[in-house]
């Protein structure tokens, strides 16, 4: 049996790594996805005192730092029983918002952006966030710059630093904000919203102003029936903060509208002998293999399932965006609410709108009179026993889950991180991208890499984090293997370069 | 190659979360006089089973290369053992590569007790069968191989010589900067290079020196953990009772963290002179200890007095090697899984 191995040098829990087996006759037979890496937190944790937390899993994710803190800070609210003040609510949404925007523009412009801009068949050392910016001007590039640069700047001062922020507390925030930087907030949640619209005119301009790629966008190729989750506040609007986390078949129905306390009873993890990263799915619908449909409980966390579960969008003008999005790409309503679009490269679009909301969301908060609130340390009495903290990554539903001894020092840990969600998903997406353009030994080598690697894209998986640098790429290296193990092909992204 | 040569500048994440690489990012438009001055080699192709690109490339190929991330399993391992022999000159960028970072409080406990917690012991796991990951398994198509996981995580020093050190988790934009200009120099200009092993972006004393909180080395009866108190503005948090690492710890990210009423907890390293960050705390905190007048205690007396004080830590270890656990002296003692680990209790 012939293999193909596409090793991606990427991120977060470790370097994914595609192995393609084709089958006798040259077609694609399986598509494994292989994470090769544990850090194993859920274990070193352990010992360790809880309000240690936020500080500590902020290291599962360079990237998201600010969502591991947030989750393990929401964890410590409920471990010490403290409802935190409007106050502070507000206040660690305001930071939340300013991390959502400058990583949902690093994720548009450094890393899916370049597949649009300069196209998915556009050589492999253009296609980086240089490419774009040579391509759209050196302006653009430095307002993509200036826009994550603002936004750091946000997310250190109210967090403490720019990466790894320290600043959650059991039900409270140990930094409040002024009223003098308050007034810059939100002038920058003002720049951020211009940005944000700015960026979905692009959007309209390079892909929907474009047969081919609307083409590719709905192809189906890159498509899947799954059920989708996201967290909803009271309205079944998108909330990235706070609220209930809601699943919707892939027809749009709600199965599921779920406290985040009740995780374990709705999401299983199962363990695969050839990963190291557990395969989360829906126990209710229950596991049927990497399948999708409304029997498979395969289902993902990502922009799009956050929009497809959503009734509308919390913000005006994101609102516009949601519509338009549903408009262009959706089937129609049921039930009053838009049916669910499957289009992975959709995403893409669907981040884009989300982050018109969290600077439209930013700026509210910049201006609400309780922001400037100094007071944001309650008093701790209870005794801590078990909690439960959640919120959206910009990857998937992020949960944090610790059990502790009565002085709140740690006994067990569960965590289940935004890409996780999506990670049979993912490997569904990468063999349906495969088996589209390798049929009967006829491998099509050139683009191969760039679209399956543009399948998996747009899930922005948390093992890519570091593809967001600079180069925006990933570097991929594909083997062709004939059935006895030997090479007889290679592939590379850099082979054209360097050779 | 035959056209005009710029410097090759590497950066490579072993195991890591790539905060390093967000904070190279948030050196912000100087990233654009980076891709100006070196080529940017972003590593291609560097796993196990193949040629890549880099194994072909000549030794020495690579100036620069900044490696982030520790050493957790085989993989790792075989890559950096790969870019020494690629590269030039060799950096420990970031507290994972330099000295563990937290991951490396994995090393409190074992390899079977990590295992046996991820993949059999936690509420949503569905795993009745007990598959673990394996390093060879067998699927219907063919085999697929796993890297070894090891049992310790070590540094990047633990594995191959180290030309220099960028401590900080991650290193501040700034330094990072900062360093770049001097590096940018010495390749442009002809300008030295910093003497080998010296430790790059930082200062060489403890971070109390550039923190703005008064410190009044005060003595405590007792200590506070982070919720248990609201420390007051201004004044030195381990004055207050707050364990903060300042004392033990090298200056250079201007003391974030105390700036905004949390204790620093040491990401920046040991400074110069001390070898082991956690025993130069424990004599820092033995030192504010209020134990009233010494001379009236017998050392039985004052022992217990100090371990009295010290029990109000919830967990030692866990904190004063918050960082730097992969080059702690403890690291030749092998606790069994289930004895130190939880040293804080449980």
């Amino acid at each position: 049996m012939k293999r193909i191995t596409i090793d991606p040098i990427t991120r977060l829990e470790g370097h994914g790594k595609i192995q393609i087996f084709l089958d006798t006759e040259g077609d694609v037979a399986n598509a494994y996805l292989q994470i090769p890496e544990l850090r194993g937190f859920e274990r070193f944790c352990v010992g360790r005192p809880a309000e240690e937390m936020p500080r500590i899993t902020n290291r599962i994710c360079g990237v998201c730092p600010e969502a591991h803190h947030m989750a393990a800070t929401k964890a410590l609210d409920d471990l010490y029983g403290i409802e935190p003040s409007s106050a502070v609510q507000k206040l660690r949404e305001l930071f939340y918002m300013a991390f959502y925007v400058t990583d949902h523009t690093t994720h548009f412009y450094a890393l899916g952006g370049p597949d649009f801009v300069l196209g998915p068949d556009a050589p492999p050392a253009e296609r980086n966030i240089l490419g774009v910016i040579h391509k759209v001007g050196v302006e653009i590039g430095k307002q993509v710059i200036d826009c994550r640069m603002r936004n750091h700047g946000v997310i250190k001062l109210l967090g403490g630093r720019g990466v790894h922020p320290v600043a959650g507390l059991p039900g409270g925030w140990s930094k409040a904000l002024s009223e003098e930087d308050r007034v810059k907030v939100e002038a920058i949640a003002k720049e951020n919203v211009a940005f944000a619209q700015f960026s979905l005119k692009l959007f309209d301009d390079i892909v929907l102003g474009n047969k081919k790629y609307v083409d590719l966008v709905c192809s189906d190729a890159y498509s899947h029936s799954t059920y989708s989750m996201g967290m909803v506040d009271s309205s079944n609007r998108v909330n990235f903060y706070d609220g209930l986390i809601r699943v919707v078949d892939p027809e749009g129905k709600e199965v599921l509208l779920y406290h985040p306390k009740d995780y374990a009873e709705h999401i299983g993890e199962r363990v695969e002998p050839w990963t190291y990263l557990k395969v989360p799915y829906l126990k209710d619908i229950g596991w049927q293999g990497y399948t999708d449909g409304a029997d498979s409980g395969v289902y993902t966390a990502t922009p799009l399932s956050r929009l497809n579960v959503s009734d509308s969008m919390a913000t005006p003008l994101a609102q516009e965006a949601f519509e338009r999005f549903y408009e262009t790409l959706g089937t129609g309503k049921v039930d009053g609410r838009y049916r669910p679009v499957h289009f992975r490269l959709a995403t893409h679009w669907a981040r884009l709108v989300e982050l018109l909301y969290a600077a439209e969301r930013m700026l509210e908060l910049s201006q609400d009179e309780e922001i400037t609130d100094p007071n944001l340390r309650p008093q701790v009495t209870n005794t801590p026993r078990m909690g439960i903290g959640s919120v959206e990554a910009p990857r998937g539903t992020l949960t944090h889950h610790y059990t502790t001894d009565e002085n709140g020092i740690l006994t067990g840990v569960n965590l289940i991180v935004g890409t996780t969600n999506n990670y049979a998903a993912i490997a569904m997406s990468i063999k349906k991208a495969a088996m589209s353009l390798i049929h009967a030994g006829v491998i099509v080598t050139e683009g191969l890499l760039n679209r399956v690697e543009m399948a998996f894209r747009s899930y922005d998986p948390c093992m890519s984090c570091a593809t967001h640098s600079l180069p925006g790429q990933m570097p991929l290296e594909l083997t062709i293997r004939d059935a006895d193990g030997n090479i007889i092909q290679e592939l590379s992204q850099y082979v054209g370069s360097e050779a | 190659m035959e056209h005009k040569e710029k410097p090759k500048l590497a950066m490579y994440w072993a195991s890591s979360c790539g905060g390093c690489e967000i904070s190279v990012l948030n050196i912000g438009e100087h990233i654009l006089t980076v891709d100006q001055v070196f080529d940017l080699v972003f590593f291609p192709c560097i796993a196990d089973f193949k040629v890549s690109d880099v194994a072909n490339y000549p030794d020495g190929y690579i100036d620069l290369c900044l490696f982030n991330g520790a050493i957790r399993n085989s993989e790792n391992e075989e890559t950096a053992r790969l870019l020494r022999q690629k590269s030039k000159v060799m950096v420990a960028f970031g507290s994972c590569a330099y000295e563990g970072c937290i991951p490396a409080l994995s090393n409190l406990t074992s390899k079977q007790a990590t295992l046996a917690t991820v993949y059999d012991d936690n509420p949503s796991l569905d795993n009745p069968e007990h598959i673990r990951p394996l390093e060879e398994a067998e699927v219907p198509e063919g085999m697929l191989d796993l890297p070894e996981f090891y049992d310790r995580v070590k540094t990047l020093d633990q594995v191959v010589p180290v030309d220099y050190t960028i401590p900080g988790c991650p290193p501040e934009p700034e330094q990072i900067w900062a360093i770049l200009q001097v590096v940018v120099a010495a390749f442009t200009e002809g300008a030295p290079l910093p003497p080998p092993g010296a430790i790059l972006g930082a200062g060489d004393r403890a971070l109390c020196d550039e923190c703005p909180l008064a410190r009044e080395e005060k003595a405590v009866s007792r200590f506070y953990r982070p919720f248990e108190i609201d420390p007051e503005p201004g004044k030195c948090l381990l004055d207050q009772g707050i364990v903060c690492m300042g004392p033990a710890t090298r200056n250079g990210c201007k003391a974030l963290c105390p700036r905004v009423g949390m204790g620093c907890r040491g990401c920046y390293g040991p400074m110069e002179g001390v070898e082991d960050q956690g025993a130069k705390m424990l004599s820092a905190i033995a030192s504010t200890i209020d134990v009233g007048d010494p001379a009236d205690l017998d050392e039985e007396e004052l022992e217990r007095k100090i371990e009295e004080v010290v029990a109000t830590l919830p967990d030692p270890a866990g904190t004063f090697y918050r960082f730097s656990m992969g080059h702690s002296l403890l690291r030749g003692a092998r606790p069994e899984p289930e004895a130190v680990t939880e040293g804080g209790g449980s």
